[in-house]
């Protein structure tokens, strides 16, 4: 958290059409900026016509390209996009140079056969590898395939059918960017006006591609959060749940425990989940289970089999696996739990991001069952924060929820690949030889200082012992229904979790430290109200920065922090769920908030306009 | 190699049991410590994991590790419990309830995946331990707190899910058939990958006397069949009785009557892949055929965990990296000095 990151790339959007000059690019990529120019972004256009009227189709001098580039104070067509459409094979070899490190490639994937690839001079059959394009940045589209099967009854010929896949190219470019199909709809009124029959089959094969993305949870990430000064090493390009997968490996060779995923695909969680099931190549179970209940149970089970056990779902898959994390709770079990959030309630909006989930992590169980919340700051800290996930839950015997979103889940970064010794050794909190020696170990047998109930694995001769969700006695883990007993367990539990303040680095204040007001974030979110922090400081309103990554419990330094300041503004997007944690923990500060729940991530000029709001008041 | 021999006492602990006098799960209880000694698999390389129920309190018995979890999801944590730690040999209590209701899904796919994990299901048909309502194994129109006028719905056959979701290893017991027990649950926990064990179990405060048509000693030789893999399918008290074929289907005849020979009668073939004649034995209720207990279904597959593990394995070799940084530094990287 010390580097400084920054949103990039938020204010526009760089989407190049390719395909050959047949295809009706330059159709597709016109409409798309009129489109919008009419919602009120600027634009600016780069048309890239073949030389040829009509090279050889498929060929690499046939490929025509429209690159636009849509946004807030747009002066160029940018010098890469952020979103390359290519219609065949011999468009991305062409403009794969186009294409920023880490922006997305959109295929026809029905144009990529052997023959196809010929044309353009591909040496092997994978056109992909060849062009080294990393296939979590690719999205294959049947294009030509639905293009027919939308037109299947139109009565239209072959031909005619095909000249309509730009259309869907286009209908699923629309979906990316939110782009409303009337204005879309209406330009090809206009240009199809003489030839209704064209216009109808134009119209619905506009509509099949957005359905296309709708049905697939098409996203594409349009933000980039980079930190400003690169410190010298290796890097690669990482998106956030990539990242969490490869902190969860992390944690796994630091603390000796082998890995364990049991999951069930969500939007926007499941790259988390195909991430670890290629990762066979590092010993990582990662298994797929019948539903999201026997995710986060297969991964009790086997945490209790003595395995670093995850779980990864979004929000609705979280609400599911309640119980089970009670279990976790009652049982004293290490297990992560990885949230990466969407708009809800329900099955809301799947692919757009939102904070709407942390009460539910912080109270969503029955009867007093607490757990330690954390939240990544951006994609490469999801690296940073899975570790600490494991790291938490292993030291501390509980579940740890991680609340990651759509937005820097999605959402790509440069990252350091880090050396081997730069992160610390997880220690399992084994029984101590002492007590095995004098015989004196029992199940619920603690650390007195962290209150930590020992981990004796299965497997291991004389330990052997039975645990349950059932209620236990404080020492020798017998059923229980005695009620001091139960009372005293509670507080044990929740002064458990309160411990584990002590093992966690304190609240940091950026920016202009000594102004009068604190604007405060967590989760992913940093790079916006940073920008935000930053744009105010400049702009004559001192404003200092914290964020917290750690929730439950919060740092151990955050009443000190808060109280510091005249003026505390959490800004989150949800109704307040931060601001009220914070409030019932400190009633005495005033909290102030800025809210947002759209799906949408902030926009900078927003949250500096809400902050000059209440400065001004 | 551990050669020490156990006894049953081994696998028990000194927690007073709590189920109600004259409950059948006494019995099941103490023939599972019988077949964990005679197994030999030592304490602490067993684990016991239930759900929830009164079958399900059965892991505070024993004394080797246990697990017990919440309301059905028992098959789930056992199938994550034997992944991460393959070694350990894994046995499941469940009811029918908490089994083939709250946890139906989890239980058809555990057997599905083949996880080397041996469920035990005590059938009682009713719900004990929330006092006595009707469950997915009650007839048709049985008469219970939750079903005063009898239900409306047909139950599910243990046996029949299970071949249902290709389940290749079946048994059943009765619990008072204590050596039957103990024999089907050794050979339960020989099979490699999903073993289901169904015990016919009676609870004697809300549904006493559920399997007494059939299990009740007076006529139990005439309305059960005990198969054993390799013999004859014979039964009756003088095992007079037997099995044929009879078209598709099977048919009871008394050997010596209508024509009908010893040779005639069906040899059990537990072992063979296609389980059409195992779940019409399964299938069999007592009334015009014997109910069958003993192993009616026992067939080698591949099991996920033996699977799983030699991909990792083959994985590992033609590609594997030592550490993390290894493997991101095989991909796109760059410098930035």
């Amino acid at each position: 958290m010390s580097e400084k990151h920054q949103v990039k790339t938020l204010d526009k959007v760089v989407v190049r059409f390719s395909g050959d000059s047949g295809d009706g690019m330059q159709l597709a990529g016109n409409i798309f900026t009129n489109v919008s120019a009419a919602l009120g972004c600027t634009v600016s256009t780069f048309p890239d016509y073949p030389a040829e009227i009509r090279a050889p189709q498929g060929s690499l001098s046939g490929v025509s390209g429209f690159q636009v580039s849509v946004g807030v104070g747009v002066h160029t067509p940018g010098d890469s996009c952020d979103v390359l459409v290519a219609m065949n094979p011999a468009a991305l070899k062409q403009n794969i140079r186009f294409l920023r490190r880490g922006g997305t490639v959109i295929v026809d994937i029905d144009s990529f056969r052997p023959a196809d690839l010929r044309k353009a001079q591909f040496a092997t059959d994978d056109a992909f590898a060849e062009l080294g394009i990393d296939e979590n940045c690719l999205l294959q589209v049947p294009v030509t395939q639905m293009t027919r099967d939308a037109l299947a009854d139109s009565g239209l010929d072959n031909k005619s059918m095909l000249k309509c896949r730009n259309i869907f190219a286009l209908g699923l470019v629309c979906w990316l960017f939110d782009r409303p199909l009337e204005e879309a709809v209406a330009h090809l009124g206009s240009k199809f006006a003489k030839k209704p029959a064209i216009f109808e089959a134009n119209k619905r094969v506009l509509q099949a591609g957005f359905d296309y993305g709708h049905n697939v949870h098409a996203s594409v990430p349009t933000y980039r959060i980079e930190s400003e000064v690169p410190r010298p090493g290796i890097y690669t390009d990482i998106n956030g749940n990539t990242a969490t997968a490869w902190g969860l490996i992390m944690a796994s060779e630091k603390s000796g425990l082998p890995l364990f995923l049991g999951s069930y695909p969500i939007t926007p969680a499941t790259d988390i989940l195909h991430e670890l099931a290629k990762r066979k190549d590092l010993g990582v179970k990662a298994v797929q289970m019948e539903d999201e209940i026997a995710g986060v149970c297969s991964a009790i089970g086997a945490s209790f089999a003595g395995n670093l056990a995850v779980t990864s779902t979004s929000g609705p898959g979280l609400a599911l696996k309640s119980e089970a994390i009670g279990l976790a709770v009652i049982a004293e079990l290490p297990l992560v739990v990885i949230d990466v959030q969407r708009g809800g309630p329900s099955t809301g909006l799947p692919t757009k991001t939102e904070q709407t989930d942390l009460m539910q992590a912080l109270y969503g169980r029955n009867g007093e069952s607490p757990v330690a919340v954390v939240a990544p700051a951006t994609p490469t800290d999801c690296f940073d924060m899975a570790f600490e996930a494991c790291r938490i839950a292993v030291e501390h015997m509980t579940p740890v929820i991680l609340l990651s979103d759509a937005f820097i889940g999605n959402g790509a970064s440069a990252w350091r690949v880090p050396e081997a010794d730069e992160y610390p050794a997880i220690t399992q909190p084994r029984v101590p030889e002492a007590m095995k020696a004098e015989g004196t170990w029992q199940p619920y047998s603690r650390d007195p200082e962290t209150l930590v109930r020992y981990w004796a694995t299965p497997g291991t001769p004389g330990l052997a012992h039975r645990i349950g969700g059932l209620e236990k006695d404080c020492k020798c883990g017998a059923i229980s229904t005695d009620p001091a007993n139960h009372e005293r367990m509670v507080e044990t539990r929740r002064e458990k979790i309160a411990r584990i303040a002590r093992d966690i680095p304190a609240l940091e204040v950026m920016c202009d430290t000594d102004a009068d007001t604190l604007l405060v974030g967590w989760g992913g979110t940093c790079g916006h109200l940073h920008s935000a922090a930053d744009e105010l400081c400049a702009a004559g309103v001192p404003t200092a920065f914290a964020h917290f990554r750690y929730i439950n419990p919060l740092p151990a330094n955050t009443a000190e922090v808060l109280r510091r300041y005249k003026r505390v503004i959490v800004a989150e997007l949800n109704s307040g769920m931060m601001a009220d944690w914070l409030q019932c923990h400190f009633p005495d500060i005033n909290i102030r908030r800025i809210n947002k729940v759209q799906g949408q991530p902030f926009l900078v000029g927003e949250l500096v306009e809400g902050v000059k709001n209440i400065v001004n008041e | 190699m551990d050669n020490q021999t156990y006894t049953a006492a081994d696998y028990k602990n000194g927690q007073s049991v709590r189920w109600c006098p004259g409950c059948g799960d006494h019995a099941i209880l103490n023939t599972l410590h019988k077949a964990m000694a005679t197994l030999g698999v030592p304490p602490h390389r067993t684990a016991v994991i239930s759900g929830i129920g009164c079958s399900s309190r059965l892991p505070y018995y024993m004394n080797t590790y246990g697990f017990h979890t919440i309301h059905g999801r028992a098959a789930a944590i056992a199938t994550g419990f034997k992944i991460a730690n393959p070694e350990m040999t894994v046995w499941q209590i469940s009811g029918d309830g908490d089994g083939l209701a709250i946890g139906g899904n989890h239980f058809i796919h555990a057997v599905r995946r083949n996880i080397d994990i041996n469920i035990v299901l005590f059938n009682n048909k009713i719900y004990g331990l929330t006092k006595g309502q009707y469950s997915p194994t009650s007839p048709r129109g049985f008469v219970s707190k939750s079903s005063p006028y009898g239900t409306v719905e047909d139950p599910f056959i243990p046996a029949e899910l299970a071949f249902g979701a290709r389940g290749n290893f079946f048994a059943r017991s009765i619990d008072v058939e204590l050596a039957t027990s103990q024999e089907v649950l050794v050979a339960a926990a020989r099979h490699k990958g999903t073993s289901v064990v169904e015990i016919l179990q009676n609870c004697v405060i809300f549904n006493n006397g559920i399997h007494s048509s059939v299990t009740d000693r007076e006529h139990r030789s005439e309305r059960t069949i005990h198969l054993r893999h390799g013999q004859k399918m014979t039964f009756g008290p003088e095992n007079e009785r037997g099995l044929v074929q009879d078209g598709f289907l099977l048919k009871a005849v008394t050997i010596g009557q209508d024509g009908y020979t010893l040779d005639d009668v069906l040899v059990h073939d537990a072992h063979t892949p296609s389980n059409f004649l195992h779940q019409q034995l399964a299938m069999m209720d007592g009334t015009d055929l014997p109910l069958a207990v003993g192993v009616i279904r026992d067939v080698e597959a591949p099991t996920y965990t033996d699977t799983l593990e030699a991909q990792i394995a083959d994985v590992r070799t033609r590609k594997g990296h030592a550490t993390l940084r290894d493997m991101v530094l095989a991909g796109n990287t760059w410098e930035v000095k």
